[in-house]
């Protein structure tokens, strides 16, 4: 298992090996961000808006005067872990409702496809926007409204990946054997149906990053105090009229991890794809 | 007629007759990043107007060498070495552009599979006319005059107007013969045939084969023609190479070959099917293990594929289904299985009636009928190891765990003379085609059933492979007295193995009864028209069994 991995990072390109490298720095500040940090997390240690490098702040002070980097790297922590749990909500409802829609068919299938349907007509945006409204804006909640949201995606993928999959004289033999519809999902499908959602689970992840991200922005999303990169471009955005390049830090920090995510995702699907270059 | 084979042979062209050469060709072929050599140095001539058969089992490299005549190599392969002349042009130094020239108009290519061959979206006689309007041999109006004259040369229906029909709209037959005229467009002096006639009923493979023969020897047509089966390769072909992971094991004029073969390996590929079963006797139990009894079944609400069938089968005896692709003998299978609940009839099973749908049906009930497949590669999980696809029904249907079920596990893989240690923690995609099958056969015995539905089971299989297949699934019969019923369109097999046959024809039964009886006239004339469909090895069958039909026919 191991020795597999090292092989796979050895023959990695470039890129891929990039991408592992920025998605292992984000998990590693994300983990360790209390002891990584100079400063609390909504600590006011200064006065506004410090220049960069003065009075012990390397990237200076915020609008209300908490230091910047002690805040990029707990923002890590906050936006990265909620957009991972979120995506993995995602791909547990939608996966197992994709999953169900493929293998039961009929009645099942048309119900689950066009609540989907239903879902995916309302802009993704505005319909969180609404939710949020109605129904606050406490962390649990952004997470199950953006998993549920995200999950309509997820179950077209799976449920499209699982078709092709219960088809097949294994999962026929399965069923003939009196399986049950969890063991067919759980052992015949997903096995198979495993590399096409990773890749879309990297691709996802980005997006509700991306996601929260925006209704941070928008004030939506994580709340002030906790650190969030969304919020941090918004709360700061006044520097940019002024010609300072601070708040676009946090913004390049979504850039960055959003870009080795994506490596790391073509990396494995030309792996597990089985293309080969014609010669 | 009868002057073409022998009279063609290699001794008596002439060199300047040479129209394909080859010299020490090799191929390589990338696996797991690296370039491992598949073709060894091969030695090829072929006259025009000849037709050259190469044979072997799958992985022999015989497609492979098919193609490199058209100085092409597929993805993941490249020509390492050798010479390759086609009428004197060097297509290893030619260009892309040089090769492309020669492609469809001097020498083209018909394909396994018509099927997936053709473009669905466009017409057959536009597809037909691409090549010579492109490559600018003729216009398109003299191109389609040709297709006619060739469909009607190619004895397809309507000749006239057939070129007007979207691929899906004729038989695989018709498609494999249409492919053929559409490779004889431009007159080319090489035809590459690759198994024409491999995925087609047999039936319809003597009428393929006896079009394809008629017009490559009316245009004097050179040809490789490809394929597993010396039968029909022995009806084609003036010369025979015989080939084995990439060597060439032996060559010799059709005849010579068939009946002087000097290499043990040819001998046996010539043996195969020689297997037989020994008579089981007549003895029966009153009530049968399993009973159908008027089974009517259709897919969806119209199209209905089994009429009335009633089938019954014995402890410890092998019945066979026969019959073409579309005459309803898998559907018999799922209506059996409950996979594909029946309108009207019932299936029972030692006198008491089985639940007609899947769901209604007990543990006990599924574990004593099994099913094995025609692909292993689809039946078997790529992502479950042997220990998990043998072990799963143990577990599910004994309870079986712990050492209790690894024991079970490896002596299941004794049966099926598999090395236990070597193989249980494999995944199927590290196991030959054969293996794969076995493994197949071991799940379905780790039921501990009474009757093994076999669908098709050999028919993806190299013959000797498939007869090793048999030869296990008897001495397995033998050994614990499992009854087989036994699906396919390969009535060697039947021969081999069966107790009783049961022939169908459009969902109906149409003749059954113990092997001898059915085997032997007189027939009922589909059973007739069948038999005789059956390639023998001797060159001169086909031409025989024509002139059969066609004094018949008067």
């Amino acid at each position: 298992m191991v020795g597999d991995l090292i092989k796979l990072i050895v023959k990695a390109p470039w890129s891929a090996r990039f991408g592992m490298l920025v998605i292992l720095v984000y998990a590693f500040v994300a983990l360790f961000a209390p002891v990584l940090t100079p400063f609390g997390e909504s600590e006011i240690v200064g006065s506004e808006f410090e220049p960069w490098g003065e009075g012990g702040f390397i990237l200076g002070t915020d609008n209300l005067g908490r230091d910047m980097l002690t805040r990029i790297l707990y923002g890590a922590r906050n936006t990265i872990g909620i957009a991972f749990v979120t995506t993995c909500l995602a791909f547990l409802v939608g996966g197992i409702a994709g999953f169900m829609a493929a293998a039961l068919g009929g009645w099942t299938d048309q119900l689950l496809g066009r609540f989907v349907d239903v879902l995916m007509a309302i802009p993704q945006l505005i319909f969180a926007l609404l939710i949020l409204t109605i129904a606050g804006t406490s962390v649990p909640v952004l997470i199950i409204v953006i998993a549920l949201l995200d999950s309509t995606r997820v179950f077209r993928l799976a449920r499209a990946v699982a078709m092709n999959i219960v088809v097949m004289d294994y999962v026929e033999a399965a069923r003939l054997r009196g399986e049950g519809l969890w063991w067919v999902m759980r052992r015949e499908v997903l096995p198979n149906a495993m590399p096409p959602l990773v890749a879309e689970f990297g691709l996802r992840f980005c997006f509700v990053f991306l996601f929260i991200s925006g209704l941070s922005f928008l004030g939506l999303g994580i709340q002030p105090p906790t650190a969030d990169w969304g919020s941090m471009v918004r709360d700061n955005a006044t520097l940019i009229t002024f010609g300072d390049i601070t708040p676009l830090l946090p913004a390049g920090a979504i850039a960055l991890l959003t870009v080795g995510v994506n490596f790391v995702v073509d990396f494995f699907l030309h792996e597990t794809s089985g293309l080969r270059d014609d010669h | 007629m009868t002057t073409d084979s022998s009279g063609n042979g290699p001794g008596n062209g002439k060199d300047n007759d040479i129209l394909l050469t080859m010299r020490g060709l090799r191929i390589e072929g990338q696996a797991d990043e690296e370039w491992q050599e598949i073709v060894h140095g091969i030695d090829l001539d072929l006259r025009r107007g000849e037709v050259l058969g190469l044979i072997g089992e799958s992985g022999a490299g015989k497609s492979t060498i098919g193609l490199a005549a058209m100085g092409y190599a597929r993805p993941g392969c490249r020509i390492s070495g050798g010479e390759i002349l086609f009428n004197g042009i060097d297509l290893m130094a030619a260009s892309e552009e040089e090769k492309r020239q020669l492609r469809g108009v001097r020498i083209s290519y018909v394909a396994q599979s018509a099927a997936a061959s053709f473009n669905p979206a466009h017409k057959l006689i536009d597809q037909f006319s691409e090549t010579p309007v492109q490559h600018g041999v003729k216009p398109r109006s003299e191109a389609e005059s040709d297709a006619k004259v060739l469909f009607r040369k190619l004895q397809l229906p309507y000749p006239d107007t057939i070129g007007n029909r979207y691929p899906h709209q004729v038989s695989g037959g018709q498609l494999q013969r249409a492919m053929t005229a559409m490779a004889m467009a431009c007159h080319p002096d090489l035809i590459v045939f690759d198994e024409p006639t491999t995925a087609l009923d047999v039936t319809t493979q003597i009428e393929v084969l006896a079009a394809i023969k008629d017009v490559v020897r009316e245009f004097n047509t050179a040809a490789i023609y490809i394929t597993h089966d010396l039968a029909v390769v022995a009806q084609m072909a003036d010369r025979i190479m015989v080939l084995r992971w990439g060597d060439l094991i032996e060559e010799g004029t059709a005849r010579d070959l068939l009946a002087n073969p000097q290499d043990p390996y040819t001998r046996d590929l010539l043996a195969v099917r020689t297997f037989a079963k020994d008579h089981n006797g007549d003895e029966k139990a009153k009530t049968p293990l399993l009973a159908v009894e008027g089974v009517t079944a259709s897919y969806g609400n119209s199209v209905r594929v089994l009429h009335d069938v009633s089938v019954s089968i014995h402890h410890s005896r092998t019945v066979a289904v026969v019959g073409e692709s579309g005459s309803g003998k898998s559907t018999l299978a799922r209506a059996i299985t409950g996979l594909l609940p029946p309108e009207a009839g019932r299936v029972l099973y030692e006198g008491e009636p089985l639940p007609n749908a899947l769901e209604g049906r007990d543990k006990e009930q599924l574990r004593r009928i099994q099913m094995i497949y025609q692909m292993p590669d689809t039946a078997l999980n790529p992502r479950q190891r042997i220990r998990e696809i043998i072990g799963r029904p143990l577990s599910f249907y004994f309870g079986l765990t712990g050492a209790e079920k690894e024991n079970r596990i490896k002596e299941l893989l004794t049966k099926i003379e598999l090395d236990p240690d070597d193989f249980i923690d494999r995944f199927p995609g590290e196991l030959s085609g054969g293996q794969k099958q076995r493994i197949c056969i071991a799940r379905a015995l780790a039921a501990e059933p009474d009757l093994i539905i076999c669908d098709e089971v050999t028919s993806a299989l190299d013959q000797l492979v498939a007869e090793e297949i048999l030869k296990l699934l008897q001495s397995l019969q033998d050994d614990v007295g499992v009854s087989y019923l036994f699906i396919t369109h390969d009535l060697a097999t039947v021969r081999a193995i069966a107790d009783e046959i049961i022939v169908m024809l459009q969902g109906k039964v149409v003749e059954q009864g113990p092997k001898d009886e059915v085997l032997h006239p007189p027939h009922h004339e589909y059973t007739e028209l069948l038999l005789s469909s059956v390639p023998e090895m001797d060159p001169d069958w086909l031409d025989g069994v024509l002139e059969k039909r066609r004094a018949a026919n008067q």
